[in-house]
């Protein structure tokens, strides 16, 4: 293995042997997840040597773009080019060889090992098996000179910080020869200063000849490092253009373009004195949110809107008790409740929607009935034991006003279509009516008809009585839907916004918006 | 036969190629298939084997790993593993005689039994209070009580002379060994309790998916030290019925009596990742373990070779499991 294929200056003669400036291309790519369209006939050119941005809101498509750039995933249609040549990578491997390569959100590094061992991991030098330490060494040194990280080759990566880690990742794709590297949210776990020094090192690498895309939700970052900024949304390419004529606004306003708004059932505002059904004060959670205070009043829809990593889910796992938060108190129907666990959160009346509806959510190898009746099984049993015959029947009235198809209780949950499983989580909690229905990424991956059935359950429920939690990654959903707006950003309420007659002005996507990105 | 066993695998709008739906049919009923195989081949092959006095020897024989495995059943689908049982089993044993010698023979099978029973209710607390994994924690407690085992009974055979001692292994009503009643009952209690009970619901949902039950509001923790209890009373009293056979209490017998039982809930088609499996599903297990055993004796092979035997079917009902999987 020569010394000299590491260093980053070969790209520089590459470039030299190629005709054209397109380092990658894509033509008419897509990709469907189930019954969502992830991607539609994205055509994009990523110029070699400099930084393409891609930007859009949580499920624009951006992350699965650069999954498919580098190989992670496959396409469903559509070409992929590298250096004008048509490939069909079929692993991230594939992709190395032709020099992409991705740091994904999460840090994929091995702990317990060192930096070094780390970087040249399935790579180090070696003479029939043995470790040659030496020559590995000196590749390190050589990689780390050029790039100026000052990272020691022996540290253990465990060690270091995440700004540090994500340093190693650079190293490691560099020393795979990587000449395009995706990045994915790079900076979404660091704080401030950190994230200017990692945007400085993408710089460097575009100033040597790598070609870098970015894939962030930072948009002053993006417009501060990028030299093309592509908008994607719901799936479609929506713009590329130079980042220098480029602002924050331009790109929300990209970002949120005219979506098909679905129907949204009309809202009824609870009366003013309608009751408080939840209250909470203070709130916090080392780490993930602060001081969080609200009321949610009975017949009321409140929206929580934020990006990932914003706190929204934890605020409301903290709430059904399924984490722990270190301080504050939350109220049910005027009574205190310490909720130590979930089954003290069912018990006082408090229903939680997972964001995450496999992992969280459904047991997947059980029945629909099992699936239903789980959180509320004493309700069809007398004492220990299970009334079968109740409990299918009860599921049949609930499966027929939820409208899930097909009308099985007995069938697998894995066999329903992601629409009908999310019904009938929906269900699970309605078995038994909830005081506080918590609602988080509630039309997460479901079709656009099952979207519309769920909103208006949502609605109806409310309209029923019920106090409404509601998170979204979709603000359209959000305000389509809300009451009242709770805007957070970094783990604290920055905003609230009101919706009703003659009550605030503002109750709009683009002062929610800039609320969560923080944008003037 | 189990609730979930019933479950339909597929939608009905949605038609498979029948060689595909043969393939699953094969896939949920191979044990019961195997069974069949191996008892006709046997009936043909030995003219001993098809007589009532071999298939209830089969039947006594199996008896004692099939109580454990009954116990390995409700701790697999619950998500867990314990491997203490040949411990527990071989602790039960000798308690039983210790404290039949020093008091009398039902209270020394009463004492067996509860000190299963106490065991595995520890395990439990160790598993879900401290949230150690159930495999290491079983092993380590296996240790414990294991050695506790050598202490009590000094390493020393704990013999017992009077004849009532011998009622849970050598008795004998209508011609069938008390052991076979004691399992089949326990058998009866494990599927009801599993199929029909709202304990039996949480621990097909904890071994499913553990969060999403906690987010159900189900009590993991208390579910799970159940299931080990359950386990430890099973162990328990197949090493109670092991003393009574041989009317001594020792430390070193049933050692392998753990690995027996989990293999055969393996073989039977209950799946090693939890959440599904069924009672009958193990009862086949054991049976065809010991059906291959049995038939083996009788056609003179030698013991070696039925070593092989039983690993090559673990192997194979193991890969069934993962085939399945991949394909769900």
């Amino acid at each position: 293995m020569s010394l000299n294929g590491e260093l980053l200056t070969q790209s520089h003669g590459d470039k030299a042997l190629d005709r054209s400036p397109s380092h990658v291309e894509l033509r008419g790519v897509s990709k469907r997840f189930g019954g969502v369209q992830a991607l539609a006939e994205i055509n994009l050119t990523v110029e070699r040597g400099l930084v393409h941005a891609l930007v859009g809101e949580n499920g624009a498509g951006k992350s699965t773009l650069g999954k498919i750039i580098s190989g992670v995933i496959p396409p469903d249609a559509g070409k992929l080019l590298v250096d004008g040549r048509s490939v069909g990578f079929r692993s991230p491997r594939d992709a190395l060889v032709a020099g992409i390569a991705m740091i994904q959100q999460e840090i994929s590094l091995v702990p317990k090992l060192t930096v070094l061992e780390n970087v040249y991991l399935g790579t180090e030098s070696h003479r029939g098996g043995f470790l040659r330490s030496a020559s590995t060494l000196r590749r390190f040194e050589a990689l780390n000179g050029r790039t100026s990280f000052g990272l020691s080759p022996n540290t253990l990566v465990s060690r270091l910080g995440v700004a540090e880690q994500k340093r190693v990742e650079i190293l490691k794709a560099l020393a795979r020869h990587a000449r395009l590297i995706v990045m994915d949210e790079p900076t979404a776990a660091l704080p401030e200063h950190e994230s200017e020094k990692l945007l400085a090192v993408v710089r460097s690498l575009r100033d040597s000849g790598a070609t870098i895309v970015f894939v962030s939700h930072f948009l002053e970052q993006v417009l501060g490092v990028a030299d093309t900024v592509t908008v994607l949304r719901d799936g479609k390419l929506v713009s590329t253009t130079p980042a220098k004529d480029e602002t924050p606004a331009n790109l929300v306003s990209a970002m949120l373009g005219h979506a098909i708004s679905l129907a949204y059932p009309p809202k009824v505002f609870p009366t003013d004195d309608a009751p408080v059904v939840c209250s909470v004060r203070d709130l916090s959670r080392r780490g993930s949110f602060k001081d969080i205070s609200f009321d949610i009043r009975a017949g009321e829809i409140v929206g929580l809107a934020g990006l990932v990593g914003s706190g929204r889910s934890d605020v409301a796992r903290a709430i059904f008790g399924a984490t722990q938060s270190d301080r504050g108190t939350i109220e049910i129907d005027g009574r205190s409740v310490r909720m130590r666990s979930p089954c003290d959160a069912v018990r006082a009346g408090l229903a939680l929607l997972p964001e995450s509806r496999k992992e969280q959510g459904l047991l997947m190898r059980m029945s629909v009935a099992h699936n239903v009746t789980l959180p509320h099984l004493e309700s069809v049993s007398s004492g220990s034991w299970v009334r079968a015959r109740q409990e299918q029947s009860r599921t049949l009235e609930l499966l027929e006003r939820l409208d899930v198809r097909p009308i099985k209780p007995l069938l697998r949950m894995s066999a329903l279509s992601g629409g009908n499983q999310q019904k009938v989580l929906f269900g699970k909690w309605l078995f038994r009516r909830p005081r506080l229905f918590i609602a988080d990424e509630p039309t997460h991956g479901v079709d656009v008809g099952a979207k519309a059935a769920i909103y208006q359950l949502i609605a109806s429920l409310a309209q029923e009585g019920m106090a409404v939690l509601l998170i979204s990654s979709e603000l359209d959903e959000i305000l389509g839907l809300s009451h009242r707006v709770i805007a957070m950003r970094r783990g604290q309420i920055v905003a609230e916004l009101s919706d009703g007659p003659g009550r605030c002005a503002c109750f709009t996507e683009d002062a929610v918006m800039h609320a969560i990105f923080m944008v003037e | 036969m189990s609730v979930t066993s019933v479950i339909a695998e597929g939608g009905s709008d949605v038609r498979r190629p029948l060689a595909r739906r043969v393939l699953v049919a094969l896939r949920q009923y191979g044990i019961v298939l195997a069974f069949l195989a191996v008892s006709a081949s046997l009936s043909l092959l030995a003219p001993a084997f098809a007589t009532p006095t071999n298939i209830l020897n089969v039947l006594d024989q199996a008896s004692q790993v099939g109580l454990v495995a009954l116990g390995a059943t409700v701790t697999i689908i619950g998500g867990g593993f314990d491997l203490s049982s040949s411990a527990v089993f071989a602790f039960s044993a000798s308690t039983a005689a210790l404290v039949a010698r020093a008091t009398n023979p039902i209270v020394g099978m009463l004492a067996g039994v509860l000190a299963g029973l106490i065991l595995g209710t520890a395990n439990g607390v160790i598993i879900s209070r401290l949230h150690v994994h159930s495999f290491v924690a079983t092993l380590a407690s296996g240790l414990v009580i294991s050695g506790l085992a050598y202490v009590l009974t000094s390493g020393l055979l704990i013999q017992i002379e009077e004849p009532a001692f011998g009622l849970l292994g050598r008795g004998r009503f209508l011609g069938v060994k008390t052991p076979v009643y004691l399992w089949f009952g326990f058998a009866l209690l494990v599927w009801l309790l599993l199929s029909r009970t709202t304990f039996g619901r949480y621990v097909y949902a904890i071994g499913g998916n553990e969060e999403a039950a906690r987010l159900s509001g189900v009590r993991v923790a208390v579910v799970r030290t159940v299931t080990f209890a359950i386990s430890g009373l099973a162990a328990g009293t197949a090493g109670v019925v092991g003393a009574s056979r041989i009317m001594t209490g020792q430390a070193n017998i049933g050692s392998t009596v753990a690995m027996s039982a989990i293999a055969a809930v393996v073989i039977g088609g209950t799946s090693i990742m939890g959440g599904e499996g069924a009672v009958w599903r193990t009862m086949f297990g054991v049976l065809l373990m010991q059906l291959i055993s049995n038939g083996m004796n009788i056609l003179n092979v030698p013991s070696f070779y039925q070593l092989i035997v039983q690993g090559v079917v673990i192997l194979f009902a193991v890969s069934l499991d993962a085939l399945k999987r991949k394909d769900a």
